[in-house]
C-alpha cells in the first residue's frame, strides 16, 4: 500500500506510506486517481511514514495536489512538506506549463495534397539521382584522362569482394535454376515425344537471359546492399565529410571504384553461371532423359547461334553499372539516423533489381527488333 | 549520513589475450559522492565501466552494487539491477530512429507499467529537468547540437530515477561554457536529487568543479582519493597529470580561493 484515508471530523487526513519511487509508480498512480476527494473542504497530508520519495513519486503527488486545487480542497502538510516538489515546481514553471509537443500525425493530410507532395518528391529524387549518375560519369571522364586516378588497388578489391567471393553462391543457383528448367520442360515435351528441345531450352535460356538476370539479382542483393550499408555509415560517421574537408573527391574514392569494380566482377560472374547452367542442364540430360554427354554438346552447338552468349554477356556491364549506381546513390543519401541507414539499405537493393529487370526488358525489345 | 559504498570492486583483473587491462583493481564509490575516474588513454577507463554495468565479465574480482556482486549474477537479476542505475555513453548513444521524448520513455517503457499521459509527463520531466526546451523533445537526435546530446543522454540516463549514475566523458567534445554549464547541472542534479556520481573525464576543470574523490588508474590498478590530496600523490603518471601545464593554472586558482 502507498497511501492510508481517513475522514475526520475537519476532513480528510491523509497519510503516504512506503516507496513512493519511480518502480512503483504505476501503482502509485492509480491510487492516487481512486482517491475520493468530493465533498471534503480540507486534505492533511503527513509524510511521516514515506520511507523513500524520488522524482516520480513526487511527481504523483503533485498530481493529487492538482487535482485536490481543482477540486477546491485545501491542503496542508503535517510537518514540511517534500523538498522535491520545490524542485517539480521549479523546473515545471520556469518554461510555462503548455509543453506537451503536439503529436506528429496531428495533421491528417489530405488525399490530394499526399499525391502532389509525393509526386513533387519523386521529381525531385529522379533529378538528384540523375545529378549522382551526371557526377560519377563526369569523374569517369577524368579518371580516363589521368588513369593513375581510376585507383586501381582499390578496384581490385571491389572485383574480389562483389566478384569472386559471389563465385560459389553464383554457380550453386544458376545450376539449381538450369536443373530445375530441364527437369520441368522435360516433362512436358516427353509428352510431345521432343526431349531433344530440352536442350535448346536449358542453353538458350541460360544463355540469352537466366544466366545474367540471376547472377544480376544476386549481386543486387549482396553487393548493392554492401555498397548502401558501407557508404551510409560512411555517412554516419561523418567520413565522407572528412574526405570532401581534405579535398578529395568520395565519387573518385568510394563511387567510382566500386562502379568499375563491379562492372568487371559481373560479367565475369555472368560467364561462370553460365558454364555451371550448362552443366547442370547437361547432368540432368545424362541422367533423366539417358542423353550421351556427346550428344548433349552437339545438340547445344546447334541450338545456339554465333551472338547467344554474346546477347547474354552484353547485359551484364549495363547491368553492374545499374547496381552499383543505386547502391552508391542511397548510400550517399543517408543521413542522420540508422533506421534512415536501414530504409535507404533495402531501397537500393529495390531499385537496382527493378533497373535490371526494366532494363533487360528493353534489351529484350532491342534484340528482337535487331533480329538477334 | 553513514558513508556506506554505493559501489564496490575488489580485485578486479581484466585481460584481453596477453594484454592486462586490470591487475587487482580495487575502487570505492561511497553515497552522494561526485567520484572522477581518472587515468591515460589506454588505461582501461572503459573497460572498467563496462564491467561495472555487467556488459563484460571480468576474469577475476568482484563487482558490488548496493551490496550485491553483478559478476555472479543470472540475466534476470542483472536486469533488476540495471533499473537502479543510469547511464550515459561518451557519444550520447542515443537512439537515432527516436525522438528525444521517445529516447527518455524507451526505459520507462521497458521497466514501468505506465499510461501514456504519466509516459509523456514523467519524459517531459525529464527533459525540464536536465535544462532542455520542451521543443527539443519532438527532436531528433541528429538535429541537436553536442550539448544538447548530452543533456538528453542525461535525461534518459534519469528516466528511472536511479540513485547511482554513470557518466562517461560528459563533457568530452563540449565548449568550456558548454561543459561547464554541464557540470552545474550535474552538481545540481546530483544535491536535488541526491544522486551517487561516477564520471569518467579527462577535463580537468570539470574534476576540480564537480568531484569529491578521484580514483586514477595507473598499472592496471586505482589510487584513490579526496581531490585535495590526490594531487599531491607520488606517482609519476599522476604527478604529471595533476601538474601539468593546464593543470597547475587550475590549482593555483583553486588554492587561491
Amino acid at each position: 500500500m502507498s497511501l492510508e484515508l481517513r475522514r475526520t471530523d475537519e476532513g480528510l487526513e491523509l497519510e503516504l506510506t512506503g516507496e513512493w519511487v519511480a518502480q512503483r509508480v504505476a501503482a502509485i498512480e492509480s491510487a492516487v486517481a481512486a482517491l475520493d476527494l468530493a465533498a471534503a473542504r480540507k486534505l492533511s497530508i503527513s509524510t511521516q511514514r514515506l520511507t523513500a520519495l524520488d522524482l516520480s513519486g513526487a511527481w504523483a503527488l503533485r498530481q493529487l495536489l492538482q487535482r485536490a486545487h481543482a477540486a477546491d480542497v485545501a491542503v496542508s502538510f503535517r510537518g514540511t512538506p517534500p523538498d522535491q516538489l520545490r524542485l517539480l515546481d521549479e523546473i515545471l514553471t520556469d518554461t510555462g506549463a503548455a509543453g506537451a509537443p503536439a503529436s506528429s500525425g496531428a495533421h491528417a493530410r489530405q488525399p490530394l495534397t499526399a499525391i502532389g507532395r509525393n509526386a513533387v518528391l519523386a521529381g525531385r529524387d529522379l533529378l538528384r539521382g540523375l545529378a549522382f549518375v551526371g557526377h560519377a560519369s563526369t569523374t569517369l571522364l577524368g579518371g580516363l584522362v589521368r588513369p593513375r586516378r581510376l585507383r586501381p588497388i582499390s578496384i581490385a578489391r571491389h572485383v574480389y569482394d562483389t566478384g569472386i567471393t559471389a563465385v560459389p553462391i553464383v554457380a550453386l543457383i544458376a545450376f539449381l535454376i538450369s536443373v530445375i528448367i530441364a527437369y520441368m520442360s522435360a516433362k512436358q515435351l516427353r509428352g510431345l515425344g521432343a526431349d531433344i528441345y530440352v536442350v535448346d531450352l536449358v542453353a538458350i535460356g541460360v544463355l540469352r537471359e537466366l544466366g545474367v538476370l540471376l547472377t544480376s539479382i544476386i549481386v543486387a542483393g549482396r553487393s548493392g546492399s554492401s555498397f548502401a550499408a558501407e557508404l551510409g555509415s560512411m555517412r554516419l560517421n561523418e567520413e565522407v565529410d572528412a574526405l570532401v574537408a581534405t579535398g578529395v573527391d568520395p565519387f573518385e574514392v568510394l563511387v567510382l571504384p566500386r562502379v568499375l569494380g563491379l562492372t568487371i566482377a559481373l560479367p565475369l560472374l555472368t560467364i561462370i553461371a553460365d558454364l555451371t547452367g550448362l552443366t547442370g542442364g547437361a547432368l540432368l540430360c545424362r541422367y533423366l532423359l539417358d542423353m550421351p554427354l556427346t550428344q548433349y554438346a552437339s545438340r547445344v552447338n546447334e541450338a545456339i547461334s554465333s551472338t547467344t552468349f554474346w546477347v547474354g554477356l552484353v547485359k551484364a556491364p549495363v547491368f553492374a553499372v545499374l547496381i552499383a549506381l543505386a547502391g552508391c546513390y542511397r548510400g550517399m543519401q543517408v543521413r542522420g539516423s540508422a533506421r534512415e541507414l536501414g530504409r535507404l539499405v533495402t531501397v537500393a537493393v529495390v531499385q537496382a533489381i527493378f533497373w535490371v529487370i526494366l532494363a533487360d526488358a528493353l534489351f529484350a525489345v532491342l534484340f528482337m527488333e535487331m533480329d538477334i | 549520513m553513514k558513508l556506506y559504498p554505493v559501489l564496490q570492486v575488489q580485485g578486479l583483473v581484466n585481460r584481453f589475450g596477453s594484454q592486462v587491462v586490470h591487475d587487482g583493481l580495487d575502487m570505492e564509490v561511497r553515497a552522494d559522492e561526485v567520484f572522477g575516474i581518472v587515468g591515460g588513454s589506454g588505461a582501461g577507463k572503459s573497460v572498467l565501466l563496462r564491467t561495472i554495468l555487467g556488459l563484460q565479465r571480468p576474469v577475476a574480482g568482484v563487482v558490488r552494487i548496493d551490496g550485491s556482486d553483478i559478476t555472479r549474477m543470472g540475466e534476470a537479476q542483472l536486469r533488476s539491477v540495471k533499473a537502479h542505475y543510469g547511464v550515459t555513453f561518451q557519444q550520447g548513444a542515443l537512439y537515432t530512429g527516436l525522438t528525444v521524448l521517445q529516447n527518455v520513455q524507451l526505459p520507462m517503457i521497458e521497466h514501468l507499467e505506465l499510461d501514456r499521459t504519466a509516459l509523456q509527463e514523467l519524459a517531459l520531466l525529464r527533459i525540464r529537468l536536465v535544462g532542455l526546451p520542451a521543443e527539443a523533445a519532438r527532436k531528433y537526435p541528429a538535429e541537436l547540437s553536442g550539448g544538447m546530446v548530452k543533456r538528453a543522454a542525461l535525461a534518459r540516463a534519469l528516466a528511472l530515477d536511479p540513485r547511482l549514475l554513470f557518466l562517461d566523458e560528459p563533457t568530452s567534445g563540449l565548449d568550456p561554457v558548454s561543459a561547464a554549464a554541464f557540470d552545474e547541472l550535474v552538481l545540481y542534479l546530483q544535491k536535488q536529487l541526491r544522486l551517487t556520481i561516477v564520471m569518467i573525464t579527462h577535463d580537468l576543470d570539470s574534476i576540480f568543479r564537480t568531484c569529491n574523490r578521484v580514483g586514477v588508474i595507473v598499472d592496471g590498478r586505482m589510487e584513490s582519493d579526496t581531490l585535495q590530496r590526490i594531487v599531491d600523490h607520488p606517482h609519476p603518471w599522476i604527478r604529471a597529470y595533476f601538474h601539468g601545464e593546464r593543470a597547475r593554472a587550475r590549482l593555483g586558482a583553486a588554492h587561491g580561493a
